[in-house]
């Protein structure tokens, strides 16, 4: 069960990243131009997004743990460091200069473009190098 | 740059997609919805029951996509920016930026704030930022 739930939960992640057109790198960095081709759908994307989460997470959190796992893993880290910042600003500028986040980059995979490939490569590789060569092999978290 | 179209019924509607997936996956799992955790944690050179949940989710994200562009979505309307150097450049610079911060749109953006974690909220306002910054530079200074 706890599998089904999970495959279900990427499903609806996958639709929702694809129907709102975040899969659509044009349409993300339109959002970010708001001097120029303004398209403010990222806006109402991310609002529902929130409302959405925020409200279901008040109502999950009242049970002692998930269904199907022992416990809520919820990350712990909540330092505001310079790895944070600088993290944060980093993927700002890879965002800014490509309209892709990870999330709708790995589902644009399916409409089998090039670029996609390319995008997550190297994206992958990223990641993995970081975790290796400054965060001494530790996982991701959050 | 080409318009692309304000379109607030289908981002209302993948907005609540994307906000029922993270209730899901906390429902029954336990867990955030952050896509870049959840893919990064791919490639630690385990196979255990970690990768095993997070391939799950991956593999649902490809078939949510796919139902999506055969039923909802344009594919074809997908347009990239840039060429090739500028994307794998960027992909690099997002892999790295996210690992070292911990999250990315889905991770920090909709679960971390709605968790009311102040760590998310700076790290999202940071992106966005300079997000916005960089399209305004690329597109409005340097003129590409």
């Amino acid at each position: 069960m706890d599998r089904l739930a999970i495959l279900i939960s990427g499903v609806l992640f996958g639709a929702g990243v694809a129907i709102s057109g975040m899969v659509n790198p044009l349409k993300v960095l339109n959002f970010m131009d708001i001097f120029g081709q303004w398209d403010p759908t990222l806006i109402l994307v991310m609002g529902a997004g929130l409302i959405v989460t925020f409200a279901g997470y008040r109502i999950v959190f009242k049970r002692p743990a998930p269904l199907f796992a022992p416990e809520f893993k919820l990350p712990t880290n909540q330092l505001i460091d310079a790895k944070l910042l600088g993290g944060a600003a980093l993927f700002g500028l890879g965002w800014g200069m490509t309209g892709f986040c990870p999330g709708p980059a790995v589902a644009s995979l399916v409409f089998g473009r090039t670029e996609s490939m390319m995008f997550v490569a190297a994206m992958a590789i990223g990641m993995v190098a970081t975790r290796h060569l400054l965060l001494r092999a530790k996982p991701a978290q959050a | 740059m080409s318009p692309t179209e304000f379109t607030p019924v289908s981002g209302l509607m993948g907005g609540t997609l994307i906000g029922l997936s993270s209730i899901v996956l906390m429902l029954s799992y336990g867990r955030t919805a952050g896509a870049s955790s959840i893919f990064s944690g791919l490639f630690t050179g385990e196979f255990n029951a970690d990768f095993a949940w997070r391939l799950i989710f991956i593999v649902g994200v490809l078939i949510g996509a796919a139902w999506s562009g055969l039923f909802f979505f344009e594919a074809s309307s997908v347009s990239f920016s840039g060429n090739s150097t500028t994307i794998i450049a960027g992909g690099v610079i997002v892999g790295v930026g996210t690992t070292l911060g911990g999250g990315c749109t889905s991770g920090h953006g909709i679960c971390g704030i709605s968790r009311l974690s102040l760590r998310s909220l700076v790290a999202t306002i940071i992106f966005m930022a300079v997000a916005l910054v960089t399209v305004f530079v690329t597109r409005h200074v340097l003129g590409t």
